[in-house]
């Protein structure tokens, strides 16, 4: 199975990476622009046939190490490969 | 008297121990590199979690060292009410191990920011400061990207509230403006405390001000105020 795990800064939270690229692309004239925010994907592949077992361990994995949930929010999905 | 004892931990990336290790000797003290492997900090009486790039800041600064043999170590050590101080990449490393409130976001200026700053000693009532003088205003380098203190609006009262700044970016005459802080740190946070005031932990580099040949020995007096606190 394939974990994809997107993670973005929380709403309100300043995302100066995104206000930058929100800036280029205004300059190269993509005027309709209203906010940019710049996340993280990551892909993680398990060896795990049970879908309810899969996403306990990547929920657990987003909880403990991949996202800090001060300043970051996630969502995942899981397919099979 | 013997010496007090300190430890350095050094993880993969992490490049400011040899500094430290001079500062902390310069301040007399009997100094030893502690690997990141290290089960046990049994036996130190200060712990330093110097800058650097530990791990590479993969996923972000501070969040892979979080999880090495180390750390647990540390908690421990911290349990026996043992003395610790984080220095950039060691701050970022002590909020992602949740030791101390908050976040390190980037720098709003989007840039690496490697120069001297003005900081004000908001508190000299901890053992790392207490050498200062409350209101003393000192230059310290920073030499960071990921500087940028942010804890959600309850948090931060929480931190004020408990006096838990140390530290405060400020202009030469001591005012916290926002030409001042250099990275967008919400409330020109320059560096907090824990509530016991054992855990200090500041992006500013003390270890890079320990004497005057260095242009400035601004930082020394926080070595040496652990000196004294522990002696």
């Amino acid at each position: 199975m394939l974990a994809r795990i997107f993670i973005k800064p929380k709403k309100g939270i300043l995302d100066p990476q995104g206000k930058a690229v929100s800036g280029a692309l205004g300059r190269l004239g993509f005027n309709s622009i209203k906010d940019v925010r710049v996340g993280k994907y990551i892909e993680i592949t398990l060896d795990e046939k049970d879908m309810d077992s899969a996403r306990d361990d990547v929920q657990k994995m987003c909880e403990t190490l991949l996202v800090n949930k001060v300043i970051e929010e996630y969502t995942f999905d899981i397919v099979e490969k | 008297m013997s010496k007090i004892k300190a430890g350095v931990v050094v993880f993969p990336g992490t490049n400011c121990d040899r500094d430290t290790h001079y500062a902390l000797k310069l301040s007399g003290f009997d100094v030893d590199y502690v690997w990141y492997e290290k089960k046990t900090l049994k036996g130190y009486q200060l712990i330093i979690i110097p800058g650097g790039f530990s791990y590479g800041d993969y996923l972000r600064a501070g969040a892979l060292a979080r999880f090495s043999p180390v750390m647990d170590a540390l908690k421990q050590y911290i349990d026996n009410r043992g003395l610790v101080l984080g220095i950039c990449n060691g701050f970022q490393i002590l909020l992602e191990a949740r030791l101390l409130p908050g976040a390190m976001l980037k720098n709003n200026t989007l840039k690496f920011i490697c120069k001297d700053v003005y900081i004000k000693v908001e508190r000299n009532d901890t053992p790392f400061t207490f050498l200062y003088k409350r209101g003393d205003i000192i230059k310290l380098p920073i030499a960071h990207a990921e500087g940028n203190y942010y804890a959600t609006k309850q948090v931060l009262d929480t931190v004020e509230e408990h006096n838990q700044i140390v530290f405060r970016y400020v202009d030469k005459s001591g005012n916290p403006t926002i030409e001042a802080n250099p990275n967008g740190s919400i409330n020109n946070i320059a560096g907090i405390c824990s509530l016991d005031g054992n855990i200090l932990a500041m992006m500013p580099h003390p270890e890079r001000a320990s004497e005057p040949i260095l242009g400035s020995d601004d930082g020394k007096k926080i070595f040496l105020s652990i000196k004294k606190a522990l002696g």
